[in-house]
């Protein structure tokens, strides 16, 4: 028997027009955790849905051995059979179920048709135990953080007795604790002889968890070593591998120099939809400076999100209260409408869902916001008021000015007509940012705006940030990842439990300093 | 450059591959044309069965107009049905009930349809009830007012005015006099307009192409492109043809071709067009983008609410009276050429053009088996295969693009 839990040689595989993966070959040692990095569309999802059966024997071509033994998967039941089994980004469970019933999903514990609610209770018990989640598993998993539904879909692999467990970004929606905590697991579960495919962005993670490391590059498999060998693997060299060239930097900081105050909030507190006594923003005043980064920290739940989306136009939370000044003017929004004609706009964390219409074209996604300055106005003057507001597109603009935000902002795309559904991660975002540049914001607030994108992108989205600030924009920065809201802002605020707990300008603020505050430290 | 490398037959052949969705509904209308013609033995297509065929659909065209909107904005609207019976009834009995002057009639029947948007509208878009149940509910209270209105399976007559003209009347020749087909060949106006529609459409398609390439998108090649032009003139040209030859276009069919240009311009050029799809393909984006869905949502069931009354005046005009069937199963047969003409059931995807052949393929299936006498039970079971398959291809062949 090999030293290996599974071997995949010479892997081709093509879609129409593109050859995603090109003799790409992937070898895993049992019991190890293992990452694979690239950039977006390095091929690495390909290579996972290959191992997985998802793109099933013959589609593909070369060879794949599990333990030495030569397979030919024709669906996911098949790689299941091998113990094989693959958590995706968006985590695959039904929020209305509870733990245990989304556990045995497909997969019930049952005789003759029927279920064993006792005995799955006791074993559900058990793998919660093992993934170190102590909650009932009669808990619905819309009742679960986010943190804790991934754990439970490790849960889930466990109880399909899982011995290659492949994670493709696990942390990506997971806060640092969480983070965290699901690194503990996996080391936990490599202790008990369990291989991990460990397929992430977040290179630093990746050093500290990763046994070996398989960088893919275009189709390609560019690079792979255990992370001590070699004289030791570094984030570095790993950008390198991935995208052919040296950065110089991972943040382009600039100093900028922050001018008047331009929004400004007071006492804002904002409750939650549901649980009535719950405040998830509590009395929160901060100032915005024209020509600054405003760098926003905190753990997941800790309300940077709600705070944002419940400033624009009262998108989240009930019972809202507080002020918003713009240039000094107080102001009221009723709607996202108000507060982009204010000049304050809000870009999602989740283009996807709410951001982009994935169906539409770049051309229309870019107009969105403002298409009443591509359209001639007064046609229907008798109707009702939007509706004279804007009235008839005029394409010639709308091309015109979709042109230019493609070429401002490096869009990579065959024609404006491409559907966003058909673009990478990184070109969507830009998208979504040009539909809020051609809002011409006072304040842009960006969050998460590098979340899953690959390296090369969130280069471009930094330096854009940089020259958006040079154009006197002020940019609210929410992240997840500490490294980049230091790196990139001039002040940091820090929240903690829907309040302010720390307020630090870029020199100060440090790791340390900002997850004391984050943690409620005073 | 690389298409230069290619032999004719495989341009033609690529493009027809990314346009299969566009050229499908034409192709599968024809094909049922010329089954329909062979099993009638040459009955189906003639000038007096196209020019029935045609004014026959005129009210479920309308309806699937407004429909359109409905679908794209992600909503349904089940009371189309009985609010176009109850409009049309309405107005009979106004006009010739009451002794109302027939414009007041009218505009009571489009009333009833307005405030019926308004009503529904309010409740989808300011209230949260799902558009199923909302308009369910309608479904249910016009089939009530509708029994109510006319009573005991009576009906009641329109025979003469605007109403009866709008159903059933023909545009007058020109200069000719007498009928077509005895005392001279054809329909002079008809045939004017159809020769206008022809050059209309070329001027729109050659400008259209000149934009594309000034703006640097993809423009058919070509053989394709002319092929595409030959083949819609035809159709333009026939279906003027077929009117041309027979009694004249009705007042109905130009209303219609009237109303579908102008919601193919409100649905490609105006912002509230572009928001309804916006909305319709993904509602989170649309209100972060500072859409105001309410309003668009009310002003898409206005729209729908309204046409609902003029399909149920200009059915009211061709059977010359109301009766409690009028609106019977009109909402299924409208969702249904909606649908069938590649309106996503999701909402965000749709075309006004796609609804109106839509409209035209499920009424040549009504047409024609009626033609050949088959029994209702069996045209109620081919239809609904039929609609099932359409989807599924329409489904798939959007897949694969």
């Amino acid at each position: 028997m090999s030293e290996f839990v599974f071997e995949m040689d010479n892997i081709s595989k093509e879609f129409p027009g593109v050859k995603a993966l090109d003799n790409v070959s992937f070898r895993v040692k049992k019991g190890e955790i293992h990452a694979l990095v690239g950039e977006n569309g390095a091929g690495k999802s390909t290579l996972m849905k290959v191992l997985s059966g998802v793109h099933p024997f013959g589609s593909y071509t070369g060879h794949i051995r599990v333990k030495g033994e030569e397979v030919q998967f024709r669906n996911i039941r098949d790689s299941e059979h091998h113990g094989i089994v693959v958590i995706y980004q968006e985590l695959a469970l039904v929020r209305l179920l509870n733990i245990m019933e989304n556990l045995f999903l497909g997969n019930e514990v049952s005789k003759n048709g029927i279920i064993d609610w006792h005995e799955a209770f006791v074993r559900t018990q058990q793998y919660l135990k093992e993934v170190g989640l102590n909650v009932s598993p009669e808990t619905r998993l819309i009742n679960l953080g986010v943190g804790q539904q991934q754990l439970v879909e490790i849960a889930k692999a466990l109880s399909k007795n899982a011995e290659i467990l492949v994670l493709d970004e696990p942390t990506a929606a997971l806060n640092e604790e969480d983070s965290k905590n699901l690194l503990k697991i996996l080391r936990e579960l490599k202790s008990k002889g369990v291989t991990c495919i460990y397929i992430s962005h977040k290179l630093e993670e990746v050093l500290e968890i990763a046994d070996s490391i398989t960088v893919l590059r275009d189709g390609h498999s560019i690079h792979s070593q255990g992370v001590h060998d070699d004289g030791g693997m570094t984030e570095e060299k790993m950008i390198n591998f991935m995208v052919g060239r040296k950065l110089t930097s991972r943040f382009p900081r600039k100093e900028h120099k922050a001018g008047e105050v331009v929004m400004e909030v007071k006492n804002w507190t904002v409750y939650h939809p549901e649980l009535i006594e719950k405040k998830v923003i509590d009395n929160v005043s901060f100032q915005i400076r024209k020509g600054e980064i405003l760098g926003i920290a905190g753990l997941m739940g800790a309300g940077r999100t709600e705070l944002f989306l419940s400033l624009f136009g009262r998108s989240y939370g009930r019972d809202i209260s507080g002020e918003i000044f713009i240039d000094g003017k107080k102001q009221t929004f009723h709607s996202p409408r108000d507060a982009i004609r204010s000049g304050f706009t809000y870009l999602s964390e989740d283009r996807k869902e709410k951001g982009l219409v994935l169906g539409m074209d770049i051309l229309s996604n870019t107009t969105l916001s403002s298409l009443e300055k591509v359209s001639d106005h007064g046609v229907m003057e008798t109707f009702d008021k939007q509706v004279v507001k804007a009235g008839v597109i005029n394409y010639l603009k709308e091309v015109r000015i979709t042109n230019h935000y493609v070429k401002q902002l490096q869009i990579k795309t065959p024609s404006i007509e491409q559907k966003v559904k058909n673009l990478s991660g990184g070109n969507q975002q830009k998208v979504v940012i040009g539909k809020w540049l051609m809002t011409e914001p006072k304040i842009l607030v960006l969050d998460e705006p590098t979340r899953g994108i690959d390296v090369g992108a969130k280069f471009e989205i930094y330096n854009l940030m940089n020259e958006l600030i040079d154009n006197g924009v002020a940019i609210v920065l929410i992240s997840s990842e500490l490294p980049e809201v230091l790196g990139m802002s001039d002040r940091v605020l820090v929240i903690h439990q829907g309040r302010i707990t720390g307020d630090l300008p870029w020199q100060e603020a440090t790791q340390e300093k900002c997850m004391y505050y984050a943690t409620g430290g005073k | 450059m690389e298409t230069r490398n290619k032999s004719m037959s495989q341009i033609i052949i690529s493009g027809f591959k990314t346009n299969i969705n566009q050229y499908a509904m034409f192709i599968a209308l024809i094909v049922v044309w010329l089954i329909f013609q062979v099993l009638s033995g040459g009955e189906f297509i003639t000038p007096r069965n196209l020019s029935n065929l045609l004014g026959q659909n005129v009210y479920i065209a309308i309806l699937a107009v407004g429909m359109v909107l409905i679908m794209v904005a992600g909503h349904i609207d089940l009371s189309v049905g009985w609010l176009g019976g109850t409009s049309g009834a309405v107005a009979a009995m106004a006009w010739s009930g009451w002794h109302w002057n027939i414009w007041a009639a009218i505009a009571l029947a489009l009333s009833v349809g307005i405030l019926t948007g308004l009503w529904q509208g309010f409740w989808v878009a300011y209230r949260g009830v799902p558009a199923f149940i909302v308009t369910l509910g309608s479904f249910l209270m016009f089939h009530g007012f509708i029994l109510l209105a006319v009573h005991n399976g009576q009906t009641v007559p329109v025979q003469s005015g605007v109403i009866y003209q709008f159903g059933s009347g023909f545009l007058p020749q020109l200069f000719l006099k007498g009928t077509v087909g005895k005392d001279v060949p054809f329909h002079d106006l008809s045939l004017m307009l159809g020769v206008l529609a022809i050059v209309l459409y070329w001027v729109f398609e050659f400008r259209s192409r000149a934009n594309r390439l000034k703006f640097g998108f993809d423009v058919l090649p070509w053989a394709l492109q002319l092929g595409k032009i030959i083949l819609v003139s035809i159709l333009i040209a026939g279906i003027f043809a077929i009117q041309t030859f027979y009694v004249g276009i009705s007042y109905a069919f130009l209303f219609l071709i009237l109303l579908a240009l102008l919601f193919v311009f409100i649905t490609t050029k105006t912002v509230f067009g572009r928001h309804i799809y916006a909305i319709g393909g993904n509602k989170e984006a649309a209100k972060l983008s500072g859409i105001n869905i309410r309003s668009r949502t009310m002003w898409v069931f206005i729209i729908m609410g309204t046409l609902a009354s003029v399909a149920g005046l200009v059915f009211t005009g061709r059977m010359a009276s109301a009766s409690p069937a009028a609106g019977n199963l009109w909402e299924l047969d409208t969702i249904a050429a909606v649908v069938v003409g590649g309106t996503s059931t999701l909402g965000g995807e749709g075309t006004i053009i796609g609804a109106i052949i839509g409209a035209l393929f499920m009424g040549s299936l009504n047409n024609g088996m009626y033609l050949l006498n088959w029994d209702i039970q069996y045209q109620y079971i081919i239809k609904g295969v039929i609609l099932t398959v359409a989807v599924w291809f329409d489904i798939t062949s959007k897949k694969r693009r």
